[in-house]
């Protein structure tokens, strides 16, 4: 069980968190169709490190993005994103 | 003086005896009978390695099959009986498989048993019923187990010399330490070998860590190192079969470190050679706690074999006791052992054992290339040691190999480990020869593995260490390879002619010692885990003591049975008072969502895949919502109460899932939007009133005109404020009440008096389940499977000519406008009741073309309709097929129809 | 090959079992193959069997990075069923069952598949609609299932909790009685064995570390031994398909997740059948060596680990206890995890990819297992021929593209479906 550093709570336990989806399939609202199925429905999926959406859901419920080595667990970042994080 | 029993007999231990101990001291030496071929087995070792004195401790539900009788304390009262064996431990007639052992060696299971599967399953009874050890409980478990969540600054796991310095250096600069030990005292290794004030240092160290503000766990066992130095740690709070003292059993730590150091020593290896399994035959170190630390000697005439210095010390220890050594073989060349002042024999190794009665009766020892032979009641042996790396290795850790000490020691980690003591440095020892005798040369005792099954597993080319633990099932027996792989992975490394490094490693796996299941469910295991959600209306359902259904973690009434009804007389009754009068019910558990801000329409129009924004205040309308591939995934209403404020209700099912995708979206695809999302599904709880006369009564609640059909209006029932939603999932005129879930009761209550009044009635979801089956409405997880798009369900006229919403961009795809897809049919029966779930073929024995997903009986006219979903159902409406459930015998004849069977003009929802 | 008998067991007893041959050869690599296939689990040992034994091919390599079956073949609870709501799905299972009944026979290596009863449990009158449309389902195309009362089920699995105020009260259940476990490593070894006398060159510790190609065709493979040439190249390596696809360039429909087991120390013989449930996430099932073997939902985020994870542990025991108390006092002996490639509607995927002569067997999510011989079958017609057998067309990589999905549990392109 990981330790995520939440960029709004401090480092808490993994169980406190959901994983949603890879940074890469996020489709964004005006992708075009083709582009929006390629988001969707293939992955980089490496065996190494990758940006992955998270939610604090058992905690302050916010989002985050988690960069993360998959073999290894390491974790090299977590930032927060949503309407708080806009510059 | 403790009692206990051992098969039935009664025996007494001292004070601190593990049963292994106890039954030393009473003369017991055979424990047990392994695995594979029923050989009769003794005690081993001392500690959580035994391979061999498995027992089941513990009576009824409390009884622990397979616990090593060396890691058991005694208690007054323990019962402990043997296993594996029938009739009984001394006759076993499983020893017959000894007999046939030259039929079955490694893996000979893969070689016969030929013929059907039916025929292998005969075999296999007598197999499944010849393996296993111990019987499991058949009742229930009277005790608890806890878990419990800590952090540290660090954990120190092993409280010999090493461990107990550690922690009291950590405790003494200030930090929080926890120091966790399997045995039940102090000083492991210094028990075995105590020095002159070495119990008064234990002492004092443990009072200076506890002063310090230092936790110490006895009786804790480090059973896994996970991601980001967490680490597992099981306690045992009674012991196995004890009744604890306050109703737990077992607490299972979750520990985070901020730097753990692992001081677990190491584990002494029995040497290969004939007969080595036989009762009498010790680990050397083993010997020596039971002389020292229990004062049980359980032999006169000692031989030990080593091959290195540690062994000295029991033959010390032994002679102190008033045992005999009768002859140290010791494999070192001379002058090893020479001023020991034992009768040591170098280049010696041991042969074979021969017993009597399942005792030790010789040993034979080729020494310096002879024979010798010697009558001995106890053989000690030592071929070295190998030290506990399995937490540095669940922790990701890599290992260096030792030459000297011909052991695997902790290199480099990824995580914040260290390890120190035994288990960082080894003793050293003498590399030994190969045995040339491979036969009834145990390595796995327990599974009976020898290493002539290792040298045919390599014969046959079972190669890579993984293969031959595979093939010969070596180290996957409950001590998990403790003592067995190393030995494995030298024959290994000389059959491949390399170094032992080279020949490859096993994985080290969780747990480090076996764990109570019971443990790793903790409370769990009386819910699996699913707490119940609860109705905020729960308690005046329960008092109608009404049918209820799970949905979800919810329970709902399912419907209100009264004078003996059954559950479809109930429900019938029920839902005709809705189509005839007026009914109410909880509808508390949809989801509700308060969408509002200048943006509040923008971002429903993303979200849903009807228009939102035209909506008039005070308005609301049916919408439904796709996944992003397209595929429908719920569908609810929308209502503006404000101008800039909407709510939006969804499927109770879908609940969870459309709050993470709301917030998904939100969050992530449109954080610029001006607008705020709330879930609000437990902060209203929700009554529908439905039926003909529903308008009068909510007339008298709210004292105004109630809305009309799609509409909301903010009111008061009974002093308590409300929104009401006039929208009918029934058919029939109808309006939900939504009201704050503290005061819903109040309302509920105004409610329920003015419906009984009138001469309604309370309905549930089986009814809810018949008004909107004959009404043609969708549920969520029926008709909408994630499997259907929208046109499937003849929604597609509603979608949102100018796109946008989510899902879009999914529903262009070819094959989701091909032909040949299964669209939404009503399903009317000519003969029989159309079974839920059923299949609609066109003829007998013809592949299924849809299905039903939802049956009723129609309400007011009877007669049994249904919704279901057929291959191209659009164009077939008033062909016939079958309906057929060949599970439950059932099948009628029906008609393919429109998807309504009641007021398909909706004249009923309006005034 | 020598054949394995009572007969030949008697031999070795009384000559010290020393005629026993390697169960397969130790081959170089050649310098060129007519098809090639990447990966010794299962699935791609069965494929070179079937290459060899239906289609005659004769000049085929198995490249493994490690040692065969190491993978996911080693790693799953054993389950063989084919118990699926959806047609292709159960009709390709299916396929794969009736060649699981007759498997030992078939490789001359007893494989212990042992039908005793896969049944899912019912805990509610709803589960047990959607019991009976699977059910329905199944057996409209000539496949067993049965549904059981609550009286049958408690004879079946006599431990279960039938109380009725049990959490997940226990209301019946729909079995396949036709499936059940097998010995998972047997049945890799039982396939190399069979391929090997055929003729197939299976070569261990080989990685490919990338593609040879000839414009849009793959002509051959890197690998640590090197270059090796080949006609057709077939990937088969479950959780890493997104990494070997991605030497050739592509990306997948594919989430590596991890998906642990666990298994209690072996007891007397306690769980009769395989036991499933359609409201709860944990499969239990017993090994003939007595362990009760454990299953449970995959960790739901992304991973290479191979290692498991307390919390996912600890919900699928506590599931398991609630059906089962009496596993209370067991203990656990081991657990260990798979990586598991989860596609995106949980269907498999059998098939060309967009790259001329490389082909691929992937997205079995965490049910591969029991499809081995199906899997191996259909992806050896697949590669012999070039074409689709009708039982793997369905499931082609371009069907997410298209819309096709095979969506059995209707929860739409996130493995971790939320």
């Amino acid at each position: 069980m990981m330790l995520i550093p939440c960029p709004h709570c401090g480092p808490r336990a993994q169980s406190e968190f959901i994983y949603e989806r890879t940074v890469d399939s996020v489709v964004p609202l005006d992708a075009p169709s083709q582009e929006a199925m390629t988001k969707l429905f293939t992955r980089n999926n490496p065996r190494g490190v990758d940006d992955e959406i998270w939610r604090h859901t058992y905690g302050c419920r916010a989002w985050m993005i988690l960069t993360r080595h998959r073999v290894t667990n390491e974790i090299s970042g977590c930032r927060a994103i949503g309407p708080e994080a806009l510059p | 003086m403790i009692n206990f029993s051992f098969d039935g007999k009664a025996y007494t231990a001292q004070k601190g005896d593990t049963l292994a101990a106890a039954l030393l001291r009473n003369g017991i030496g055979l424990v047990g009978r392994s695995f594979k071929y029923h050989r009769p087995r003794g005690i081993m070792t001392a500690g959580v390695e035994e391979p061999n004195a498995l027992v089941t401790i513990g009576e009824g539900g409390r009884a622990e099959p397979n616990t090593r009788a060396t890691d058991v304390f005694v208690y007054e009262g323990l019962v402990a009986k043997s296993q594996n064996r029938w009739p009984n431990l001394n006759f076993d007639l499983g020893a017959l498989f000894s007999l046939a052992s030259p039929m079955l060696p490694a893996g000979f299971y893969y070689k016969t048993f030929f013929g059907s599967a039916k025929r292998w399953m005969l075999y296999e009874y007598f197999i499944r019923k010849a393996a296993g050890l111990g019987n499991a409980p058949t009742q229930a478990d009277p005790d608890r187990f806890s878990h419990r969540a800590a952090f540290c600054d660090v954990l120190i796991v092993g409280a010999g010399p090493a461990g107990l310095q550690a922690a009291l250096d950590a405790a003494e600069a200030g930090k929080r330490v926890i120091l966790v030990e399997q045995d039940n005292i102090l000083g492991a290794s210094l028990i075995r070998d105590p020095q002159e004030l070495d119990a008064a240092w234990i002492e004092a160290t443990a009072a200076h860590i506890r002063a310090a503000g230092g936790r110490i766990l006895t009786r804790t066992t480090a059973s896994g190192y996970w991601e980001h130095d967490l680490v597992t740690l099981t306690q045992r709070l009674s012991e196995p079969g004890q009744v604890p003292t306050n109703g737990v059993a077992q607490r299972l730590w979750h520990v985070r470190a901020g730097q753990v150091v692992l001081a677990s020593g190491s584990i002494e290896r029995p040497m290969a050679f004939a007969h080595n399994d036989r009762p009498g035959v010790m680990l050397s170190q083993t010997l020596r706690s039971y002389v020292r630390r229990f004062g049980v000697i359980p032999g006169k005439r000692v031989v030990i074999a080593t091959n290195n210095d540690d062994a000295y010390k029991s033959a010390e220890a032994l002679k102190d006791a008033g045992a005999q050594i009768v002859a140290i073989l010791d494999a070192r060349p001379a002058p090893a052992g020479a001023n020991s002042g034992h009768r040591v024999y170098n280049d010696a190794v041991p042969l074979s054992t021969k017993g009597r009665r399942h005792c030790l009766k010789s040993v034979s020892a080729l020494v310096d290339g002879k024979t010798m032979n010697w009558d001995a009641d106890l053989l000690a042996v030592s071929g070295g040691f190998t030290p506990v790396v399995h937490l540095h290795m669940q922790a990701g850790g890599t290992l260096d190999w030792n030459e000297d000490a011909q052991a695997f020691i902790p290199a480099s980690s990824r995580q914040n480990v260290t390890t120190i003591g035994g288990a960082a440095e080894p003793q050293p020892i003498f590399k030994m020869a190969p045995v040339s005798k491979p036969k009834k040369s145990f390595i796995d005792f327990q599974n009976d593995v020898t290493l002539a099954d290792v040298d045919l597993a390599w014969a046959e080319g079972y190669r890579s260490v993984e293969h031959l633990k595979r093939y010969t099932t070596l180290g996957m027996a409950t001590d998990q390879g403790k003592l067995s792989n190393m030995a494995a992975l030298g024959r290994l490394a000389e059959k491949q002619g390399v170094a032992i490094p080279e020949a490859g490693l096993t994985t080290f796996r969780p747990p480090y010692t076996p764990v109570t299941m019971g443990l790793i469910a903790g409370a769990g295991a009386k819910d699996a885990g699913a707490h119940v959600r609860r109705l905020a209306l729960y308690d005046l359902h329960a008092a109608k003591n009404p049918i209820w259904q799970p949905l979800g973690y919810w329970f709902r009434p399912r419907a209100y049975p009264t004078n003996g009804e059954s559950l479809a007389q109930a429900a019938l009754r029920e839902a005709k008072a809705v189509r005839n009068n007026v009914g109410m019910t909880d509808v508390s558990t949809l989801a509700k969502f308060e969408v509002s801000g200048p943006d509040a329409a923008a971002f429903l129009e993303i979200i849903c895949a009807t228009t939102v924004g035209k909506l008039a205040v005070g308005r609301g309308r049916y919408t439904f919502m796709l996944r992003e591939d397209g595929f429908v995934f719920d569908d609810g209403t929308v209502w503006r109460l404000d101008e800039n404020r909407y709510l939006l209700t969804s499927s109770t099912g879908g609940a969870d899932r459309m709050a993470t995708h709301i917030s998904y979206v939100r969050q992530y695809l449109c954080p610029h939007l001006r607008v705020s999302a709330v879930n609000v599904q437990e902060h209203y709880a929700g009554i529908a009133i439905a039926g003909p006369t529903a308008k009068a009564v909510l007339a008298t609640l709210i004292g105004e005109e109630p809305p009309r059909h799609m509409s909301t209006v903010p009111a008061v029932i009974s002093g308590v404020p409300v929104i009401i939603l006039a929208a009918s999932y029934s058919g029939e005129r109808a309006f939900e009440i939504y009201v704050t879930a503290s005061d819903a009761a109040t309302v509920w209550a105004a409610c329920e008096a003015q419906v009984m009044t009138v001469g309604g009635a309370l309905y549930g979801l089986e009814a809810m389940e018949f008004l909107r089956i004959e009404k043609g409405h969708l549920v969520v997880g029926g008709e909408v499977d994630g499997r259907m798009t929208p046109h499937d369900l003849a929604l597609d006229k509603m979608l949102n000519k100018e796109g946008g919403y989510i899902g879009a961009s999914g529903l262009v795809r070819p094959a989701l406008s091909e032909a040949g897809r299964r669209q939404l049919v009503g399903l009317e029966a000519i003969e029989g009741d159309i079974p839920e779930g059923s299949m609609l073929i066109p003829s007998e024995g013809a592949s299924p073309q849809g299905h039903v997903s939802a049956a009723a009986f129609r309400i007011i006219e009877g007669g049994s309709v249904a919704l279901g979903q057929l291959v191209d159902g659009f164009s077939r409406h008033g062909e016939i097929l079958i309906a057929s459930s060949p599970t439950r015998g059932q099948k009628a004849r029906v008609r393919v129809v429109a998807p309504h069977f009641y007021d398909s003009a909706g004249e009923r929802y309006r005034d | 090959m020598s054949r394995y008998s009572a007969f030949s067991l008697l031999r070795g007893a009384l000559t010290g079992h020393r005629h026993w041959q390697p169960a397969w050869r130790d081959p170089e690599p050649k310098s060129h193959y007519d098809i090639i296939i990447i990966g010794g689990g299962g699935h791609g040992l069965a494929t070179a069997y079937y290459l060899a034994k239906v289609h005659g091919l004769k000049n085929i390599a198995v490249l493994e990075k490690g040692w065969i079956g190491g993978g996911n073949t080693g790693r799953n609870t054993t389950i063989v069923r084919s118990n699926y709501r959806l047609e292709p799905l159960h009709n390709l299972f299916e396929f794969g069952l009736k060649l699981w009944h007759g498997l030992s026979d078939e490789l001359n290596y007893n494989v212990m598949f042992s039908p005793r009863g896969a049944m899912f449990l019912g805990h509610s009158d709803a589960d047990m609609v959607k019991l009976a449309e699977r059910g329905d389902a199944m057996r409209c195309d000539g496949i067993d299932a049965d549904l059981l009362t609550r009286d049958q089920v408690a004879k079946l699995e006599p431990l279960l909790d039938m109380s009725r105020d049990a959490r997940f009260p226990i209301q019946g259940g729909l079995i396949q009685r036709r499936g059940g476990t097998a010995r998972h490593d047997a049945v890799a070894w039982g396939y190399a064995r069979g391929a090997d006398s055929l003729g197939v060159d299976i070569i261990q510790k080989c990685e490919v570390t990338g593609f040879v190609r000839d414009g849009d065709a793959v002509i051959g493979v890197e690998t640590t031994r090197g270059r090796i040439g080949a006609g057709r190249v077939g990937i088969c390596v479950a959780g890493h398909s997104g990494h070997v696809a991605g030497l050739a360039g592509l990306k997948l429909p594919v989430e590596s997740q991890t998906l642990q087991a666990m298994v209690t120390e072996g007891v007397k013989p306690m769980i009769n059948s395989v036991i499933m449930s359609q409201s709860l996430h944990c499969y239990i099932s017993q090994s003939d060596k007595g362990g009760v073997v454990f299953g449970g939902d995959p960790d739901n985020w992304p991973s290479y680990a191979q290692r498991g994870h307390p919390m996912v542990m600890e919900g699928a025991v506590a599931q398991g206890l609630a059906l089962v108390p009496a596993l209370s006092r067991l203990r656990m002996v081991r657990t260990w995890s798979g990586v598991t490639d989860m596609s995106f509607d949980g269907a498999p995927i059998i098939g060309e990819t967009p790259v001329r002569n490389l082909f691929l067997n992937g997205g079995w999510c965490y049910g591969g297992f029991k499809a081995t011989p199906a899997s191996g079958w259909t992806y050896a017609h697949t590669l012999a021929t070039g074409k689709p057998h009708d039982l793997n067309a369905p499931f082609s990589l371009d069907r997410f593209e298209r819309g096709a999905t095979i969506d059995e549990t209707g929860s739409g392109p996130m493995p971790n479906s939320r």
